[in-house]
């Protein structure tokens, strides 16, 4: 048996049947890591010795005992560097847990691992990483998604069972299709953000990656609730999330929406999506069509709104705290712009610049106002859609896995790779990304993802209907040879 | 929108960030091209739609005014780029 296959449903019976022991499952990871990492760099650090200790008086009888995850290194984790994929926090120590941590604890599961991300979770390839370039496992010459992209690369490879992206714009969601695993993004207000290092607050989401749908609802059950240190978590009743799954979803109305079938989209992946609308349909959920009117808009207004938000957020970073400070500066000007300058990365800077630009005056009502209000009709589409739906179908990205560096050029065909996945932020709603097929590119099988969208607070319906699909199917078990 | 493109050496100077000549080259194209993708939204009507600022339905989250622990000294400390006497050094604000 080759232990680091494991989902965490079963990985915990194992624990609890004392067939096996959460060192043994840190014992399988850290190899499985020195064997495969190394080609895949989804890893920035690793820390075995502690997680080992905390491992050996686990206890298992709790849901999460001894199951071991990978965060992103966007989420605090006390002790731990949380560097956001930049330079400026290089040498950042993280002085607490973050809320979800403190939850995972709380439930037995043992951070060991920091994975690479797109600096500050801006980007779509995590090739905006300060440090490295990580590789899908199913073709290391291609991408693996972002910004969650050591995330996603290390749940697929097997050098991780489950772990802990965000998601702003689609940066749970469109690794998770690219690299063929789960990812789950909550509703807003459904997981606490306190820890998690701020890009676009009105869109941030901490969420799960897994290989089984069942694995994100455990960890899901862990990390919700109400937060007094996060005033937009809300205090909605307990819920199991694995409540709904195993039921069949005979009857329910699954949405199609027009304008997400597109020219543009991957002729190969869009007929993988369509296999997956028929394999829905035979297990009796029924395919409505439907409008979502207003979809075209939410790129330019996600790329508004969330610069701006980004732009005053990483105004914190003015080397006086924490993170880089430039040396000897002349004057408290020169401290701030070259501490800025010397810190950030391309991305980020285009962000910054583009978000101040869209608050500064004059331009305010133009472009903010504007789109806050553009926002607002989105998110009315799907109010409307979901008084006819229980859950909305797409797929996660118009495109497969790309190669490293065919993007980076033009910021803006990289903004267009999020085309389906960013409206879901905007309006608030909950998503998920399941595997459903393969394409062929260059000799080689790449992952498709399906997306499914169910409306806020309703991810127990979400998660039902996607189980009932991933166990209908055989895509979840293919694995890389990474 | 505005007739006048984006001047990248003015928005950085407000975001506080020294460019190079070489990133205001670069800059300079991308920005004005994402800036006319969003333009598109000149064609929605937007007339009487509120805005959105988040999508929960929470307003005026209050709690009690009252003392709780916050980060110990050497912790909030520990991340400081320079530091002495148990305070954070900072470059001279007055001329």
């Amino acid at each position: 048996m080759d232990i680091t296959q494991l989902s965490i449903a079963s990985l915990g019976e194992q624990f609890r049947s004392k067939s096996l022991h959460p060192v043994d499952a840190l014992d399988a990871l850290e190899k499985r890591i020195a064997e495969v990492d190394p080609g895949i760099k989804a890893y920035l650090s690793r820390d075995y010795q502690t997680a080992k200790k905390l491992a050996e008086t686990a206890d298992v009888s709790l849901p999460l005992g001894g199951i071991p995850i990978a965060i992103k290194d966007v989420i605090n984790v006390e002790g731990e560097s949380c560097s956001c994929g930049s330079k400026i926090l290089e040498n950042y120590r993280a002085p607490y847990d973050a809320t979800v941590i403190r939850k995972l604890r709380a439930a037995g599961a043992i951070p060991f691992g920091r994975l690479n991300m797109d600096e500050f979770a801006m980007g779509s390839s995590t090739e905006n990483s300060a440090y490295q370039i990580t590789a899908n496992p199913w073709d290391h010459g291609r991408i693996p998604g972002g910004s969650s992209g050591g995330s996603a690369a290390c749940v697929a490879a097997g050098t991780a069972f489950v772990s802990l992206g965000s998601d702003t714009g689609g940066s749970i969601r469109q690794p998770a299709a690219l690299c063929g695993c789960v990812g789950l993004k909550p509703s807003y207000g459904r997981v606490s953000r306190y820890g998690l290092v701020a890009f676009a607050s009105s869109l941030d989401q901490i969420g799960p990656f897994s290989r089984t749908v069942k694995d994100s609802a455990l960890i899901l059950n862990a990390i919700t609730g109400r937060d007094p240190q996060d005033s937009t978590s809300l205090n909605l009743p307990q819920e199991d999330f694995t409540a709904h799954i195993g039921k069949d979803i005979k009857g329910l109305r699954i949405g199609i929406p027009k304008e997400y079938f597109i020219k543009g989209i991957d002729p190969q992946v869009d007929k993988a999506v369509r296999d997956a609308i028929k394999q829905l349909e035979s297990l009796g959920a029924e395919m409505v069509e439907i409008s979502l009117p207003h979809t075209e808009y939410a790129i330019a207004v996600y790329y508004i709104i969330a610069t701006a938000e980004a732009s005053s957020n990483l105004a914190r970073f003015d080397g006086v705290r924490y993170g880089h400070r430039a040396e000897k500066p002349v004057n408290l000007k020169d401290h701030y712009f070259r501490t800025r300058e010397e810190g950030f990365g391309n991305e980020v800077k285009r962000r910054i610049l583009l978000g101040t630009y869209v608050l500064s005056s004059g331009y305010y009502d133009a472009y903010y106002l504007r789109a806050q209000k553009v926002r607002t009709l989105i998110r009315q589409d799907f109010t409307n859609a979901f008084e006819k739906v229980d859950a909305i179908l797409s797929p996660t990205s118009p495109v497969s896995a790309f190669k490293i560096g065919e993007r980076t050029q033009d910021p803006l065909q990289m903004y267009l790779c999020d085309i389906f996945t960013i409206a879901a932020n905007l309006a608030g709603i909950c998503g998920i990304s399941i595997p459903c097929g393969f394409v062929t590119e260059e000799g080689k099988k790449l992952p498709v993802g399906l997306q499914l969208l169910g409306k806020a607070f309703d991810e127990a319906r979400l998660l039902q209907v996607a189980h009932a699909y991933e166990q209908s199917t055989e895509w979840h078990k293919a694995r890389p040879e990474a | 929108m505005s007739d006048k493109p984006i001047d990248v050496r003015y928005v950085a100077e407000l975001a506080r960030l020294a460019l190079t000549d070489d990133e205001v080259q670069q800059f300079q194209p991308q920005l004005e091209s994402i800036l006319t993708y969003v333009e598109q939204l000149e064609k929605v009507n937007i007339e009487g739609v509120e805005p959105t600022a988040h999508t929960t339905p929470v307003y005026n989250v209050f709690r009690e005014d009252v003392s709780r622990p916050g980060l110990p000294r050497e912790a909030a400390l520990s991340n400081a780029p320079h530091e002495a006497n148990g305070l954070i050094v900072v470059t001279k604000v007055i001329e």
